[in-house]
């Protein structure tokens, strides 16, 4: 095994193009165990821990440009304002030493259906930044992202920069299923954004499917009698018949299975629970952000 | 190959790492300090916390290769990075503790008083005090877990203890007395015991 250290971005892309099978190690939570255990024995590793610029995070006039390796713990700590659901999301992801180490760079390098950041990626909206030093640049859809169980749209010769995630326009959740808080793979994930400014909504549902999903039908179905209700302007309750359409159409996007963390049918049942839960409590936020813009006014 | 990388305050240098190999590894059987210890390898126990440039890691989970030009400190250089931040109001310019003081390093005396001449941080004391040593596996990695905690939030509540030790697992004590270890730490603290 040869380890490569690269100490800046350009290096990086170079020793990647020149060996396309180098592992790229990051906080290492994911590829050091594998590792640990044998079940990895990659001919180079490729660590990014000194590419400082993977670290650093921009915060622009829509989106925040996350580099791949800012740990979890420094998106807790300074960008819960702009990434509410990321910042949610990351707080569930295992213990406080893995969060001191492992980022979305490795979440997304990982691509596990379990990955914490995924929901909250597809609810806010985001664009995957990656980049090869034969082809400079490309921006992946964080819809097209994931192709597989534990498969993403990398090329061999690419790796990620950035994640581009848009910053909250309304209120975000991030709910879970495990047996504790702390130290918990997900048994099943949800993850809810709304976006008042476009009068949309969207979703990010884990661990119910080969790859995270959206629910597509589901997100136009309450985008659709939003609109019809007048519900953005009047701000009045969800009725509960709204609601539960809502969570059917949440539990009929997942295609889960059965295994040692739970089965296919629990899987379906808890998405819906959890996104009746998360819609309720955006939506009341929502109402209330409202009545104090309105108050104030 | 080689990695340089600094351990309790003094510069250290293993030879032979392998490219795969953890920090963990390299503490315990490259340095001969095993006061972290291995129990899963996979980061779920928290046994084997040490600070990385003062940000507390599984080392199990760090290549080797990563802490090249880096800070650890071990609980065998905890007493010492206790001493140093309670002397200069933060923790740099650590005297560090050599490797073969780490090395004979032993816990002694089961009251307060015997703390004065045996080294101990007000951290590992308060465990003795407290009861919540049993078997001991988990608790250097506890002990680096909440030195951090008590030097980042000095008065924390039990919301804050509970989360801080959440990556390290204890099967004996039932984390009753190692919260009450933690009390016991910040208030002889704020008191300037
Ligand atoms: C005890 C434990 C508990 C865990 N609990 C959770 C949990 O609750 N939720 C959760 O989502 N995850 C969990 N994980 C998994 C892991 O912590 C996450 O997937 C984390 O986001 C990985 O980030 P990392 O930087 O450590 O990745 P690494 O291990 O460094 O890398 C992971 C993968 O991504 C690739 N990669 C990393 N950076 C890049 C890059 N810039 N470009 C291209 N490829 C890259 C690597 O080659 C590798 O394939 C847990 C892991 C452990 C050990
Ligand atoms: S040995 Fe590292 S966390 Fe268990
Ligand atoms: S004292 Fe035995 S594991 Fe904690």
């Amino acid at each position: 095994m040869d380890f490569l250290r690269p100490a800046s971005w350009d290096e990086a892309l170079a020793a990647k193009a020149e060996h396309p099978t180098a592992v790229p190690i990051a906080g290492g939570t994911d590829v050091m165990v594998e590792i640990n255990f044998d079940r990895r024995r990659p001919e180079y590793l490729l660590d990014l821990n000194r590419v400082a610029d993977l670290y650093e995070w921009e915060v622009g006039t829509d989106t925040v440009r996350l580099g791949a390796s800012v740990p979890y713990s420094k998106i807790m700590e300074s960008l819960r304002a702009e990434l509410p659901g990321l910042a949610l999301a990351s707080h569930t992801v295992a213990s406080p030493q893995i969060r001191n180490r492992g980022g979305v760079g490795g979440n997304l390098g990982t691509a596990s259906p379990a990955g914490d950041a995924h929901p909250a990626l597809l609810a806010a909206g985001a664009e995957v930044e990656v980049a090869s030093a034969a082809r400079g640049t490309r921006l992946i859809p964080i819809d097209e992202f994931y192709t597989g169980v534990k498969r993403n749209a990398l090329r061999p010769d690419e790796l990620i920069r950035a994640v581009h995630v848009k910053k909250a326009d309304g209120p975000q959740q991030y709910a879970k299923v495990g047996t504790r808080n702390a130290m918990v793979i997900a048994v099943c994930a949800f993850g809810l954004a709304l976006h008042p400014g476009t009068r949309t909504v969207r979703t990010g549902i884990g661990s119910a499917a080969p790859t995270p999903v959206r629910a597509t039908a589901a997100e136009e179905f309450l985008a659709a009698a939003l609109e019809e209700g007048g519900f953005w302007d009047n701000g009045k309750i969800i009725t509960p018949a709204a609601a539960k359409r809502f969570a059917d159409l949440c539990a009929a996007a997942c295609n889960p299975i059965d295994d040692v963390r739970g089965t296919a049918s629990y899987r379906r049942h808890a998405v819906g629970v959890m996104a009746r839960r998360t819609l309720t409590w955006t939506w009341e936020s929502y109402r209330g952000a409202r009545r104090t813009t309105e108050g104030a006014a | 190959m080689r990695v340089n990388l600094t351990v309790n305050g003094r510069p250290q240098e293993a030879d032979d790492v392998w490219e795969g190999e953890s920090l963990l590894y390299v503490l315990r059987e490259r340095l001969g300090l095993p006061g972290s210890k291995n129990a899963c390898e996979q980061g779920e126990c928290g046994s084997c916390t040490v600070r990385l440039d003062g940000v507390p890691v599984c080392a199990c989970l760090v290549a080797a290769g990563q802490a090249e030009g880096r800070e650890v400190v071990t609980v065998e250089g905890l007493a010492d990075h206790a001493r140093e931040r309670s002397r200069s109001g933060c923790a740099t310019g650590v005297r560090g503790t050599p490797l073969d003081e780490a090395r004979a390093w032993q816990a002694e005396g089961p009251d307060a008083q015997a703390a004065e001449g045996s080294g101990l941080s007000p951290v590992q004391q308060a465990f003795i005090d407290a009861g919540a040593v049993q078997c001991g596996f988990c608790t250097p990695g506890l002990l680096v877990a909440s030195d951090e905690l008590l030097e980042r939030n000095p008065d924390p509540s039990d919301a804050d203890i509970r989360e801080a030790l959440s990556g390290n697992l204890c099967r004996c004590t039932g984390y009753e007395k190692i919260m009450d270890a933690v009390r016991l730490a910040a208030a002889r603290r704020s008191e300037g015991v």
